[in-house]
């Protein structure tokens, strides 16, 4: 009988698919949907201090092998946030709460907030490649990686874990540093910068200009991302990028993902993405003789 | 590939003094009760429920605010975005239906109402709107049957809300089903008046929207989301919704009173 639930610093998942943040999580009402629609765990949407009305439309781009957003990181401020938190929580999801901000001060508030109302780790945001003197800074040095995360890990019991961009030079370096700040666990990655023109209007689309590719269009970054972090750092890593079925699934595990995060292809295959997914994942360790998620972890190494 | 499609405005019609409908050729098929994401250049992309289904699809906007008031300064040939047709869309129940809608709401039933008379039903409006000038649509709505005019300031018809003269209808007549748009706190009226005499209703709501493709959360609605899941709820869901008539959610995502 195969296993689908794993442990990673420190939690335990009913199974390795997680929501991505920025996907259906405005609302506990929405966390709860997509909880209860069977993901091991959902990551809130990105919560700073304050409330945030992000960019204008167009802020979608949808492509045939993926997307690019630039939502602009709208939300409703940690405070108001706390409620949706604790309906999805007390209703029995398992929350890890996505804290980004202005400086490591903000960053600690919020997640201390997140911790107050019942979530079960943080995710900083550190990489979000379209917020303007936000997020693409800390993620491009090791120094403010290390710096942020441990300012999180001082004031928070639960796992931290910070979430890398890829565009970077070097990848490995920056989870190094997220090691050496004491994450519990890496998360990688967040979506690539992009943009899309209007050939006939002839103009960016988005109306930031730029924004951050997701979807299938990434997973071959994403998988190079993982295998690289997995060389350098021994904690735990959830790979995100282009996850739409299980064989992507099981590719993050060889590469070194112990867990993924599903987020684009809630576009393509609704509600159900994430039990379609375990299915999926169940069948390939079946039929090629594994017995738990753990055993695939990073066996592309070898 | 995108679902994006850039077209040119084919021709405008001035509806009343401060509402515009925009039509142009769209590559797709609409089912009654759908929308489009209208990408205004250089100013915004909103949501704009298809008042026209067949031939020339249209949309028609109300200039409200700095978009839509952009929009209005348009002329025929010029480019805007269309994104859709999004959404779900009405379900026609029944013989005899009920159409009340308020303001421009209108424009998300109209053609459902053409199609329901398409299939042999029978439609009675109740529409109203703030004064006479704002009545749009009444010809068009004519043409599929009987109308009954509310007007808040008594310039037209019935001095009233429409969701009052709703509920005289569904006392003096029998309906199968009522469909309804227009102002949320009008909807719950009409929503409660068809829930307590046991007939199927279909409201369709409004918020604010950012992807349009059911994966930001933006347009939140209870738990659904009102571009995938909705824009068209059914009053079982209606009536059971924290949010109907009550809250909506601001650009951050906060939690506001519905006006």
């Amino acid at each position: 009988m195969t296993d689908l639930a794993v442990k990673l610093a420190g939690l335990s998942l009913r199974n390795p698919t997680l929501l991505a943040s920025g996907i259906l999580d405005e609302t506990g009402g929405s966390l709860l949907r997509v909880f209860k629609s069977g993901a091991g765990a959902v990551v809130s949407k990105s919560i700073c201090l304050n409330p945030r009305a992000g960019y204008r439309n167009p802020t979608v781009v949808e492509l045939e092998n993926g997307m690019i957003n630039a939502m602009g990181l709208p939300n409703p401020g940690i405070e108001a946030y706390c409620s949706e938190v604790s309906k999805a929580v007390k209703a029995g999801a398992m929350l890890i709460g996505s804290a980004f901000g202005k400086d490591e001060r903000e960053y600690a508030s919020v997640a201390k907030e997140f911790e107050k109302h019942g979530a079960a780790a943080i995710e900083l945001n550190l990489s979000c490649p379209h917020a303007k003197g936000l997020g693409l800074e800390i993620a491009q040095s090791a120094e403010a990686v290390e710096g942020f995360t441990r300012a999180v890990k001082s004031v928070v019991g639960i796992p931290v874990m910070p979430k890398l961009s890829p565009n970077v030079t070097n990848i490995a370096n920056l989870g190094i540093a997220a090691k050496r700040g004491g994450a519990d666990a890496i998360v990688a990655v967040n979506t690539v910068k992009a943009m899309a023109i209007s050939a006939e209007l002839r103009m960016p689309v988005l109306a930031n200009k730029y924004g951050g590719l997701s979807g299938p269009a990434i997973k071959p970054i994403g998988l190079r991302c993982v295998y690289e972090l997995h060389e350098v750092v021994d904690i735990p890593i959830i790979g995100v990028g282009g996850v739409t079925t299980g064989l992507d699934a099981v590719e993050y595990f060889m590469a070194g993902a112990s867990a993924v995060q599903i987020g684009t292809a809630m576009r393509t295959r609704g509600y159900g993405a994430f039990r379609l997914i375990c299915r999926e994942i169940q069948h390939f360790m079946e039929k090629e003789g594994f017995k738990a998620v753990s055993e695939m972890v990073g066996i592309a190494h070898e | 590939m995108s679902n994006r499609h850039i077209v040119k405005i084919d021709k405008i019609s001035v509806e009343c003094r401060h509402t515009k409908t925009f039509r142009f050729r769209a590559p797709f098929e609409a089912e009654p009760g759908q929308f489009v994401m209208v990408w205004v250049p250089r100013h915004d992309e909103v949501p704009m429920a298809l008042s026209y289904i067949d031939g020339l699809k249209g949309f028609t906007s109300h200039a409200q605010g700095e978009t839509t008031n952009a929009l209005a300064d348009f002329g025929i040939g010029d480019r805007i975005g269309i994104r859709g047709p999004l959404g779900n869309s009405f379900e026609i129940i029944g013989r005899r239906i009920l159409f009340v809608a308020g303001g421009t709401g209108i424009a998300s039933v109209i053609a459902a109402m053409e199609t329901a008379v398409k299939g042999g039903r029978k439609v009675v409006t109740a529409l109203g709107a703030k004064t006479k000038d704002e009545l749009i649509f009444v010809k068009r709505a004519e043409k599929v049957g009987e109308v009954h005019l509310a007007t808040d300031d008594g310039s037209e018809g019935y001095h009233g809300f429409a969701s009052t003269l709703a509920e005289r209808l569904l006392e003096s007549h029998k309906f199968d089903q009522v469909i309804t748009c227009g102002p949320e706190t009008m909807m719950k009226k009409v929503v409660s008046a068809a829930s307590k005499k046991r007939i199927p209703i279909q409201a369709s709501i409004e918020r604010f929207m950012k992807c349009g493709i059911g994966i930001c959360d933006a347009c939140a609605f209870g738990d659904r989301l009102v571009c995938t899941d909705g824009p068209v709820f059914d009053g079982e869901y209606l009536s059971a919704c924290e949010d109907f008539g009550r809250f909506r959610r601001d650009e951050s995502g906060h939690k506001v009173p519905v006006k």
